[in-house]
């Protein structure tokens, strides 16, 4: 083996000498901790390190990382380690590294957890989180009430910056979902209708499905993915800046300081935007209808009147009212339950959509269900 | 005026064990802390002194023992009690914690307006005094965002301060100011101590502000996980043993 400027070599008396020389530097391939491995477990008998540094010309971190798993190997191996030609540079360093002694506990060994382990875990975790949601919605309607008793411990001018976020800022979105939809509605209708020439019923079809049911839920799945996302960014952001530590402190409940307003500022908009997305919705249908199938549009219109009752509108304006309340509660609670980093932060906004989204479905179901009880 | 003989003891704690889930941060601490003191939480990074304080203010709930207010616990107030009792705090976070969607003077006025029945021309006079008092006058109008962190902190403070409470509370106040802002700060818990009776409770590992102003002090150690000693630390200084608290209080240089 040709001799490079490090290598190890067996010196007198049951000693390894350590020959370090070149240039050190991190990726640059030097002499490696496991030929020492190598080499210890060809000498089991080696009692004393020693370092020939003649040839080292330029070093960094790369050799302190290596001399410092050197020192960890020999004392567990119980072989003494002579530090005294190492450069005195590096002496010092090993010295500074070596002085606080490692936190055993601190660093977070994480066993891999078996398949049982993880599924119990999401149990408990899921059922921890019902748990959560009920105290939430709890304080939320306690807030509610105390908004009756007493007058509301929020800023008006924090309520109706919250208006315009949930309500004039959302409508151009909603008009372009809410027209869309009611466009793909009338053009997938009428293409079946057509088959039994019965074009003009796609009025009622259209009419129908927006004012009852697409309206709200396509501006609830909107206004989740707007609003509720936004409502917990900003309150997991103040988790993160200790804001809601310093509201606690100051005896100012969160939830009648930042959820009440945005809550209330949403259920209050959440209506409007319904009974808007269902006229942009009709006048979707409308188009297709008019413009590609020769319907005059006062048949259409009147058709529409005739067939949409005021329970639809009812029943459609009613579900945004409760999308309102549920969006505005998802996204609060997430904010609130956020960590303190800011990927939580990201985590939380992803959480509150999702959570949004299935709270709108479910309740849907729910109330479609209701209805189809009581006949409306 | 207080009258400093008076040792009347204002915050109690008992047999408390401070944890995240299952790591214990600190256990069996038993101190007390008096009406009128200037009680110094120290030790040395990481070891549990930002936790001691949270406990003290009701973000944590112990994991065993008790704070005690006067005769009560903390933990078995009803919420109308701990209502009225926390707003005798004003505490000041690491990071200054100011609500970053209101002004600084809107930050200071809030708690004017939730817990006073002050007129909005006397809040605002208020605000205009604390931000005087921390030598931010003239930035009531800036978002927390536009000011410097050491700024942020001093208006934290002045907010800590707004409802003159009884007891303050600061988490590693001079941490980030420039030597002038931080001695400033040391003169002004003194003075708010001599001239309204404030207890002041300061986490921190700034050697000078520790013999300047603490006159009651507990001493953290992260190895054995509990206190070492609780006393005046120009006291302990002089007449403790312990080779950590001398290590501490020396610099090292023992």
């Amino acid at each position: 083996m040709p001799k490079s400027e490090n290598h190890l070599k067996q010196g007198p008396d049951e000693t390894l000498d350590i020959h370090l020389g070149g240039k050190w530097q991190l990726g640059r391939d030097n002499l490696s901790i496991r030929d020492v491995n190598l080499f210890l477990e060809q000498h089991p008998g080696t009692r004393r390190i020693i370092f020939n540094c003649k040839n080292l010309d330029a070093w960094d971190s790369s050799i302190l990382t290596f001399l410092l798993s050197l020192i960890r190997i020999a004392s567990r191996k119980n072989i003494q380690v002579e530090k005294d030609e190492l450069p005195s540079g590096i002496q010092q360093l090993i010295t500074l590294a070596t002085a606080v002694p490692q936190k055993e506990d601190a660093k977070k060994s994480v066993p891999e957890p078996g398949f049982f382990e993880t599924v119990g875990a999401d149990t408990i975790r899921f059922v921890h989180s019902i748990g959560e949601l009920m105290e939430f919605i709890g304080g939320a309607f306690l807030a509610v009430i105390k908004l009756f008793v007493r007058k509301p411990r929020f800023r008006s001018q924090d309520f109706w910056q919250f208006l315009m976020d949930a309500g004039a800022r959302a409508v151009p979105i909603v008009s372009l979902i809410s027209f869309l939809v009611g466009l793909i509605l009338a053009f997938v209708g009428i293409m079946q209708l057509k088959l039994f020439g019965a074009q003009i019923f796609v009025a009622d079809l259209v009419g129908i499905a927006m004012v009852r049911q697409m309206g709200a839920i396509m501006t609830g799945i909107i206004m989740a993915g707007r609003t509720g996302a936004a409502f917990a960014s900003q309150l997991g952001t103040m988790q993160v800046n200790e804001e809601i530590d310093a509201f606690k402190t100051l005896a100012i409940s969160p939830m009648e300081f930042l959820v009440l307003p945005r809550m209330l500022a949403l259920t209050l908009m959440m209506p409007f935007l319904v009974l808007y997305a269902d006229l942009m919705g009709v006048l979707g249908g409308a188009l297709v209808a008019v413009g590609i199938f020769d319907i005059s549009l006062p048949m259409y219109l009147t058709r529409t009147i005739e067939v949409v009752g005021l329970n639809d509108l009812f029943i459609g304006l009613f579900m945004g009212v409760v999308f309102g309340i549920l969006i505005s509660l998802s996204g609060c609670m997430r904010g609130i339950q956020c960590e303190r980093s800011a990927s939580a932060v990201g985590d939380a906004a992803t959480s509150a959509v999702v959570t949004g989204i299935v709270a709108i479905i479910i309740a849907t179901s729910v109330i479609t269900i209701l209805c189809d009880i009581i006949g409306i | 005026m207080v009258d400093m003989e008076n040792k009347e003891p204002i915050i109690k704690i008992e047999d408390l064990t401070m944890a995240y889930g299952d790591f214990v941060v600190m256990r069996d601490l038993n101190l007390t802390i008096n009406r009128g003191d200037i009680f110094i939480i120290m030790g040395g990074s990481g070891c549990g002194k930002s936790t001691l304080l949270k406990h003290m203010i009701g973000l944590k709930k112990p994991a065993k023992g008790k704070v005690m207010y006067g005769e009560d616990d903390f933990w078995e107030m009803n919420e109308v009690q701990r209502e009225i009792l926390m707003r005798n705090f004003g505490i000041l976070y690491q990071s200054g914690a100011l609500w970053s969607s209101m002004t600084l003077a809107e930050n200071i006025a809030l708690p004017l307006e939730q817990h006073s029945q002050l007129s909005s021309t006397k809040i605002l006079e208020q605000v205009e005094l604390k931000l005087s008092l921390v030598g931010l006058s003239g930035f009531e109008d800036f978002y927390p965002s536009e000011i410097s962190g050491g700024m942020r902190k001093r208006a934290g403070l002045a907010r800590a301060m707004a409802l003159d409470p009884e007891l303050l509370f600061f988490d590693e106040p001079s941490a980030g100011l420039d030597p002038v802002s931080a001695k400033r700060l040391d003169d002004l818990i003194l003075q708010l101590r001599e001239s309204l009776g404030t207890t002041v409770v300061v986490v921190t590992h700034e050697l000078a502000s520790i013999f300047a102003i603490g006159n009651n002090c507990v001493f953290l150690d992260p190895i054995s996980r509990t206190m070492l000693a609780q006393g005046d630390p120009n006291i302990l200084l002089k007449e403790n043993n312990d080779p950590n608290i001398q290590s501490f209080l020396r610099r090292g240089e023992i």
